[in-house]
Order: structure tokens, then sequence, then C-alpha cells
């Protein structure tokens, strides 16, 4: 004989284990220390950000021409800004000029769209074309002297531009630097080995700022006198040097966590070392890397803002510049809010795209 | 037939594919272009110095500087050497290495928990305060504070008065400074006494607890010698210790301990900046804790306190270290960005001002660049030793 139990119905969940009073409860105010701490946290933000949004949006000057127009209320003057916006993006680069710049950066963006559509069969010629040839094209460009352009020498050059142009070259430079010096590094052969360990270290000892002023005062004794060095061009030696010690780093990581299978079946099957580590090795061990690679470029990012104090005009720099004005004097919050968001902006992108990238490359087991 | 046969004798290979003569071929050259590039540098550094009329040496060290410092911890004039400019450099860019590194893993450590904590809201901010100030470059966040929030404090005379004879204005902080009277050694030598007893008392804990199982109050009895056996001894004699503090003469203050601008925007920067970074390496080192770890330790029946204290953090701290040392290394050479404010480190003063002065470029580069070596150097081998002694004992 069987007795049928007939499932009654679903009670629901109590009131205050649901909805948003639910949800406080379990998330602000569990325990009595946790409320007093959500409450300490709460009132910090009350104090801090509407005030933070008043002055950055509400009570700010957007419009205007001159300095007359910002002294309304007690928001910020974004005319400060919008009055600098050439110099800012472009340095002393002459106005009339500022196509060739733009025309560089649409053409990499305008070659970087490919990578994005699936069918696209060429990426890896594309991708040379951009690190090997793209810029000899982008310096003809913006540094004219052929082609019947005019020359602009790098010293008017400045701005968000210097900046980009810095982290570019700085960053399609140190990256194969970086992963020959992580290979001297992991070489059997013993010269190789203490080189490339003694180069790695001292860069790594140093601060950036010590190698920049090498750079500028040291470097002309190195060489052949007559032989002048553009101040740019010292401070991307410098910038180079330095960043791609950090890369090599970056990428031993990866090369070490690779299996010794691995280099062992490349043997195996016969291949000589530059195509066992080009075609076995490093596509594996710089997947395993790409946060550590990004990371490393957006280190390289905020330092090349250092490259003021030898004397370039960067973004920072232009700032700075820009505030010592006598027309336009006590905007300093201004410069300095608008400057940290355009590097925060790049740096942030470049952080999100990384742990997309990893998750998108994640070809392995995942727990 | 023949294949088998030359399969059979191991053949040597022609001598530019054998890997023996090819690593030594790979390496001499190496060696000749290293030589040989070494050798054009000295050549051209020489004949450029001839030719500018620069002497080489450090006889310079013994000759008188003529320049003031802002800010120097030891006697320091104008009649002073430029081998004294080094010394003050040195312990300036000591000193901001020491606050900031003390500063940023209080911060860090404060953040990283948070940003892991169960409260929405705490955790949410953490991350919003981390996300911002690492993805904003260290030298503007320099110029943020120094230019735009320190300058727009008030002058001397209309001083903020932040209570206990603290003042706080455009010139700096002025704190009252304590000034040892006679008799204050006997707290010195109390304090020795009681750092001693703590090690004998540690070691003898340890011991017990090996032995017998039972715990003994080792942090309350730690602080009572270190912090109450001496405030005791103080109190006991007497309390031997003026305090002085700020006082506006004509345009500024003086007497107490003065903070100039310069070093509290370095520290403020760099304590925000570096404890970003810190949080993070604090967060992964906490979640690197297997899970089970917690599981297995709450079905000992530790209490939540204790497996804080006795399971994750000493597991947690074996991977926060490496990545630790590294943040306070790079907080120690980013610390001669003081050089952009112009506060008086070791870049400043000795790469910049005595540079200038004397043009001896070689001789200070080197000897710059030695110090940041050297101190990197001896902090990750010291580093590799702890990592060697930590690491996990696998079977």
């Amino acid at each position: 004989m069987s007795v049928n139990h007939v499932k009654g119905p679903d009670l629901p969940p109590p009131n205050s284990e649901v909805g948003i009073a639910g949800w406080m409860k379990k998330n602000l105010f569990s325990s009595y220390a946790n409320g007093f701490m959500s409450l300490v946290a709460i009132l910090l933000i009350v104090l801090l950000v509407p005030p933070l949004i008043d002055w950055a949006f509400w009570s700010a000057t957007w419009t205007g021409e001159t300095r007359a127009d910002c002294d309304q209320d007690g928001g910020a003057c974004w005319v400060f800004i919008a009055n600098r916006i050439d110099q800012i993006m472009y340095g002393f680069y002459p106005a009339e000029l500022h196509w060739r710049p733009n025309l560089t950066g649409l053409g990499l963006i305008a070659l970087t769209i490919p990578f994005f559509i699936k069918s696209f069969k060429y990426k890896n010629w594309l991708g040379a074309f951009i690190l090997i040839v793209y810029p000899f094209i982008a310096y003809v460009l913006i540094h004219g002297g052929s082609f019947g352009l005019e020359v602009v020498s790098t010293t008017k050059w400045g701005g968000l531009m210097l900046t980009l142009i810095l982290s570019a070259v700085g960053i399609v430079a140190s990256l194969p630097i970086g992963i020959l010096l992580a290979l001297g590094r992991r070489s059997k052969m013993p010269m190789f080995k203490s080189v490339c360990i003694m180069y790695i270290e001292f860069w790594r000892g140093i601060p950036l700022i010590t190698v920049l002023f090498m750079a500028s005062v040291m470097l002309p004794l190195f060489f052949p006198e007559g032989s002048d060095f553009d101040k740019l061009l010292r401070a991307l030696i410098g910038i180079t040097m330095f960043q791609s010690a950090y890369m090599a780093e970056v990428v031993r990581g990866g090369l070490q966590a690779i299996p010794k299978g691995q280099y062992e079946a490349a043997e195996a099957l016969g291949l000589n070392y530059p195509k066992s580590m080009g075609l076995i090795i490093l596509p594996q061990a710089l997947k395993l890397v790409i946060p550590g690679i990004v990371n490393t470029f957006i280190a390289l990012f905020k330092d090349t803002t250092l490259v003021l104090i030898i004397g370039l005009f960067d973004l920072l720099a232009i700032i700075n510049l820009a505030l010592t004005d006598s027309d336009w004097l006590g905007f300093d919050d201004e410069g300095y809010v608008f400057a940290a968001f355009v590097f925060w902006v790049f740096c942030f992108a470049m952080s999100r795209y990384s742990i997309a990238l990893e998750a998108k490359l994640h070809t392995g087991h995942k727990r | 037939m023949s294949e088998l046969e030359t399969a059979q004798k191991p053949s040597n290979p022609a001598v530019w594919n054998d890997p023996k003569y090819r690593a030594l071929f790979f390496q001499t050259a190496l060696i000749v272009g290293l030589v040989y590039f070494l050798y054009s540098v000295v050549n051209n550094t020489l004949s450029n110095m001839e030719a500018r009329g620069i002497s080489t040496g450090f006889a310079f060290l013994t000759e008188k500087a003529g320049f003031g410092i802002l800010q120097s911890l030891i006697q320091f004039n104008e009649d002073s050497s430029y081998g004294r400019t080094f010394l003050v450099g040195l312990m300036n860019t000591g000193l901001v290495a020491v606050l900031g590194i003390f500063l940023a893993t209080l911060l860090g450590f404060g953040m990283g928990v948070a940003r892991l904590s169960s409260n929405w809201l705490i955790a949410k901010l953490a991350t919003v305060y981390i996300e911002i100030f690492r993805n904003i470059p260290l030298l503007l966040q320099i110029f943020f504070w120094y230019f735009a929030v320190l300058a727009g404090l008030p002058s001397p005379r209309n001083s903020m008065s932040l209570g206990a004879g603290i003042e706080f204005n455009i010139r700096g902080l002025y704190l009252p400074g304590p000034i040892p009277e006679s008799g204050f050694s006997i707290t010195v030598i109390a304090f020795i006494i009681g750092f001693i007893a703590m090690l004998f008392m540690r070691r003898w804990a340890h011991k017990r607890q090996d032995e017998t199982g039972q715990q003994f109050p080792v942090g309350w009895v730690t602080l009572g010698l270190l912090i109450g056996f001496p405030f005791f001894v103080f109190l006991l004699s007497g309390m031997p210790m003026g305090i002085e503090y700020p006082v506006l003469t004509g345009f500024n203050f003086s007497g107490g301990i003065a903070l100039v601008p310069e070093l509290l925007a370095l520290v403020l920067a760099l304590t925000i900046y570096t404890g970003a970074f810190i949080a993070e390496t604090v967060r992964a080192g906490i979640l690197a804790v297997d899970h089970g770890q917690t599981e297995a330790s709450l079905a000992l029946g530790l209490k939540r306190s204790q497996l804080m204290k006795l399971v994750i953090i000493p597991q947690a701290m074996r991977v926060i270290i490496p990545p630790l040392t590294s943040q306070y290394l790079n907080l120690t050479k980013n610390s001669s960005l003081a050089t952009a404010i112009g506060y008086p480190d070791l870049v400043n003063v000795f790469m910049g001002t005595t540079l200038n002065q004397t043009g001896q470029a070689i001789e200070i580069t080197a000897m710059t660049m030695a110090v940041y070596l050297t101190a990197s150097l001896l902090i990750s081998s010291l580093m590799n030793w702890y990592n060697k002694k930590m690491a996990l004992v696998e079977r």
C-alpha cells in the first residue's frame, strides 16, 4: 500500500530576504560592525560625491571665449581647456598641418578594423605591416621632409600626440627587444645568459628618471663628436631600453610556464631553434603573459609623462605650461583633472581590453 | 642498404652544424661585438671630455658646494662639501621611502581587505579607489597634490590650527617636537631591555606551544614589553621630556618638527598610488588561498579570528611578499620624481644641482645609479632568501 504524498505549493521567501530590503540586509547590514561601516561609507559618499559632481558639471562653465566668462560661480571652468585644446592635442605643431597627425591616427584606426572581422584571413600580414612598415609611413607623414611635405621638427611636437607617439614607439620597440632578452636569459650559452641578466637587472634597478637624465646628459658623450641626437630620439632610446628590461621579465615568466614536454616535442619534430621558438613556444608563452604585457604597456604609457623633466612637451607638460599663462592663472584643478581623465581613460581601456583578451584567448580548461 | 649502414654509424655533423662549435662561434661574436662597443664608447667619452675640458675623478666631492638645501636631516650649510650633498640627498630619499612604504602598506592592506569585504558598499568603494589611482600617472598625482591642493592652503599668518599645537599652512605641516631632557636615556634603556625580553618571550612561547599545545598571548605581551614597559619607566623617572610647540615668528613658524609641502605632496602621492597596487597584491594573495583551507579550519573548530590569523594570512603572505617587495622597490625608485617639484632627494640635489655646478656627469651618474642598484639588488636577494625559506616543502 502506498501513500501518495502531494507536494504543497512553495511558500514565498520572507519579505526580509528578498527585494531591496533583503539585498540591503545581506550586503550592507549583516552585522553591527558591517552596518556601522556602511553608514560611514554612505556619509563619505554624501560628503564627497555631490560637491564633486556639482563642481565638474552643474556649476561648471562650458561655453565662452575668455577668462571673463569663468568667474561667475564656484564650478569648474572648462573654457580654459577648450581655449587650449589645440595645444593640448598637438603641442606646437602648426595648425594648418594638423591634418597630417590626424591622417596618421585615422590610418592606424582604419588598419586595425580588419582585426575585428572574423573572416579576414591576412591578419598576420596586416599586423606585420602595422608594426614594421606603418611606423615609417607615420614618421614621413608627421615629420615631413619627403614627398613634398613640409618639415615639422620634433621640437614642435607635443601634447597628446607626443604622448601617444612616445608610448606607441616604446611599445613597438620594447616588445621584440624584450622577447630577445628573455630568450637570451634562458639560453644555454653562458655568455648570452650573463649579458642578458646584467642588462635586465641593470635597467630594472634604476629609476626611469635617471635613465632619462643619462640619455640627455651622457648619450652625447658616448658617441663621436658631431653626431647630434634629437632630444625626442634620446628620450625614445631611454624609454625603450628601460621598458624592454621589464618586458623581458614578463616574457620570461611565460617561457618558464611552458612545460618541458613542449620544448622536447618541438626538438623531436626536428625543428631548429628559431622555428621551435617561433612556432611552438612563443605563441603559447606570449598568450600566457598577455595581462603582464598589457600591464607593462600601461606602465609605459604612464611613464611617458616623465619626459617633461628633460624638456619635452607631452600632455602633462603642456598642461603645466598652460597653467603658467598669466591670463589664465589659478586653473590648476581643471588642468590636472582633465589630464588625469585623459590618462585614466586610456589606461582603464587598456586594462579592460587585456581582461577581455585574456578571456578570449583562454583555450584551456577553465575552473 | 647504404642507408642502413650510415644510420648505424653515429655520424659527426659538419663543423657549422655542430652545436658545440656553433655556441662557441656565437658567443665569441657576442664578446667581440660587446668589447668593440664598450671600447668605442669609452674612447668617444674620453675624447669628448677632453674636448670639453672636463676632468675626471672624485676630487670634486671635497670641494665647497656653496648652495643651500631646502630640507636636510643632517647639518648642512653653504660651506659644506659636494660629498655632503650626496649624503643629504641620500637621507632625504630614505626618509620619503620609509614614510611612503609605511603608509602605503597600511593603506594597501586596508583597501585590499576592503575590496574582498562582504559589505557591498565598502568593497565597491575600495574598487573605485584602486581603479582610479592605479590608472593615473604618478607624476600627475604629485603635481595635483602639490600645485592644486597644497598651494591652496592659507599663509602662515592665517595658519590652520589642527589642535594639539599642530599648524598647517602653505609653508608646510608643523608638529610639536619632543625635546629629551637629562634622564631620558633611562627610557631608551628600558625600551632596549623590553625588546630583548620580547625576543626571549617569543622563543619561549613558540617552544611551549610546540611541547604542550598551549598558546600564549604573544601579541599583547609584545605590546606591553615594547610600549607599556618603557612608558611606565618614563612615568616613574619623572617624564624627562619637554615639548616644543611651533610658534609664529615673523613670516613663518619656527620650532617643532616642520614637514615641507614638497615632502607632504610626495609622500601623499606615493602612498595613494602605491597603496592601490599593494591593495591588488593583497587581494590576489588572499584569493590564492584555496577555499578548502577555510572549510578545513572551520571543520577543525577554529574561530573566525583564529582562521584568519593561523591559516589564511600565513599562506597568503607567501604569495603577497614577493610582489610586495617589488612594490616597495618601485616606491623607492619613484621617489626620484621628487625632482619635478623640487624636493631635495638624491636625484634632485646630487644628479641635478651638484651635476650642473661641477659638470662631473660620469661620476655623479655612476654614484646615483650605484645607490639605486645596490638597494634593489640587496632587496631582491633578501626576497629570494625569504622565498626559499617560505617555499612550500613538498614531498
